[in-house]
């Protein structure tokens, strides 16, 4: 009996204490000490993937016949902001791409000009931090031919994606990435998805490519690209508009 | 096994010890942080896509907040806890299996003997453990073959899948080693597979439990901490003796 007694005290001390283990994880989450040691296993695993890659190394490209029967969009799916409906009524024809920050020659460069020069096709698998992947065909120009018309500073060490649209209309989503992605030779800004002009879900009329990392880096409604030396007066500070909202790591090639 | 007095014997070695409770405190984080990443996007489905729009074989829903870490929904604060204790989790599993395989753990405590490996000796251990008789005197010194095949499974099955599928579902992994998600048939399935083996993983865990309830808690648990275990004696014409040590304790 009291043997009994003993283990049926020992597997409810089990289940209370499972509870209490996940109240506990909870609770030293709340401490900065611990917060900042969970948040640097993201150096960790941006310095180990990257000592397993070459920075050209590229993302796995796919068969026409693989892709995704439909590419499902995410974040905002119309930015429906006055001046982001007068634009997409004009057709883009007064957007522009404005290139600045620490670069020798801004530039302002409208849809028809990027169409010009020299495109880029691939089909790539597009993975969202949520764990659903998309395979979709992307045609676009390659960042690095921009930087290199625009005359990028020596002293630039990010690029930062300024987007139309205000997630949950408050805040402007933003993204950046370093100059190992910035002049990966799949790293593009994309116009087209499927062969089709990129629709208002999927970032019309210009997003960002940056394969080898998850789906919130790939900026949507590009107006303007940055390039800085720091990214800590950038809005938040953290680089992204998730990095600064909800602790998303910067690095997101995991 | 170093045997002192009648009964006491030294069981478990200090990386065995050390790697149980590491692994425990990896796995119990893993587990209630991966139910909670789960929840971003609770679909499954197989191959190298997959999104809303696309077939799941398995839809359940988000499991409850007194799974998953943190307890309400926050992707990114799980995503911190799983990716924090991975690299942890996955580089003492290597040392422990180089240990295990090099240092004779393997070859004296779990590889399974030819004589032992017979339809026989499997139908009597399943029958032995189905009346919840364990062993008892000299065969409870060593591991039965049900124990061999549960442990053996673990730590050189389900673990490694978990680990391998996990780094699958990296972009930047799928980059560096492409051969890595594809042995799995895409990004999809290697989601899906890591599903499943942290599923095997927590039926281990539960009946890894159990057993040790029935094989006397207060022993298993001490001889894991100091190594020592007393072997429970057989007495004759008794299904199930209380274990000695729950006196002494």
């Amino acid at each position: 009996m009291s043997i009994i007694m003993t283990r049926r005290s020992l597997v409810a001390g089990l289940g209370v204490s499972a509870a209490g283990l996940l109240a506990g994880c909870d609770r030293l989450a709340e401490h900065d000490a611990v917060r900042e040691a969970l948040f640097s296993a993201e150096n960790f695993h941006e310095w180990a993937q990257r000592s397993l890659m070459d920075r050209n190394t590229l993302a796995r490209e796919y068969r026409p016949d693989q892709i995704s029967p439909f590419f499902r969009s995410n974040g905002t799916r119309n930015p429906n902001t006055e001046s982001y409906k007068a634009l997409w009524r004009g057709g883009f024809a007064d957007w522009r791409l404005k290139v600045d920050g620490m670069v020798a020659r801004p530039l302002s460069i409208s849809l028809p000009q990027l169409m010009a020069l020299p495109a880029r096709e691939q089909i790539t698998r597009h993975d969202c931090v949520e764990g659903w992947s998309a395979i979709g065909k992307w045609r676009g120009v390659p960042l690095a031919a921009i930087l290199r018309q625009a005359g990028l500073s020596s002293n630039a060490r990010y690029l930062v994606f300024h987007c139309a649209d205000k997630y949950r209309g408050t805040v402007p989503y933003y993204e950046s990435i370093d100059l190992v992605d910035a002049l990966h030779p799949q790293t593009m800004l994309a116009y087209a998805l499927n062969d089709a002009p990129l629709k208002i879900s999927n970032g019309a009329p210009l997003r960002l490519r940056v394969e080898r990392q998850l789906g919130y880096k790939h900026a949507k409604y590009l107006m303007r690209i940055e390039a800085v030396s720091d990214l800590a007066n950038i809005y938040g500070g953290k680089g992204g508009y998730w990095e600064d909202r909800a602790g998303y790591d910067w690095y997101a090639g995991i | 096994m170093a045997s002192t007095g009648k009964n006491l014997i030294y069981r478990h070695r200090l990386p065995t010890r050390l790697w149980h409770w590491l692994n425990a405190v990896c796995l119990y984080v893993l587990f209630t942080s991966g139910l909670g990443i789960f929840n971003a996007h609770p679909r499954l489905y197989w191959g190298e896509y997959g999104a809303n729009f696309d077939p799941s074989w398995f839809a359940p829903g988000r499991f409850p907040g007194w799974l998953t870490l943190p307890e309400h929904y926050d992707l990114a604060m799980s995503r911190h806890w799983h990716l924090f204790t991975a690299p942890i989790f996955a580089f003492s599993l290597l040392a422990y299996m180089l240990w295990s395989l090099f240092g004779g753990h393997f070859r004296r405590d779990l590889a399974i003997g030819r004589r032992e490996f017979t339809i026989a000796h499997i139908w009597h251990d399943l029958k032995e453990h189905a009346r919840l008789r364990l062993p008892k005197g000299e065969a409870a010194t060593r591991y039965n073959l049900l124990q061999k095949i549960a442990y053996s499974k673990l730590l050189f099955l389900f673990l490694p899948v978990l680990i391998l599928t996990g780094l699958a579902m990296s972009p930047g992994m799928d980059a560096a080693w492409p051969w890595l998600t594809q042995m799995w048939g895409g990004r999809q399935s290697a989601r899906s597979i890591h599903f499943i083996a942290a599923w095997a993983t927590a039926i281990f865990f539960l009946v890894h439990i159990a057993m040790v309830m029935l094989a006397g808690p207060l022993n298993e648990v001490r001889s894991m901490i100091t190594g020592w275990f007393i072997v429970p004696q057989e007495k004759a014409g008794k299904m199930m003796d209380p274990p000695d040590e729950e006196g002494e304790a």
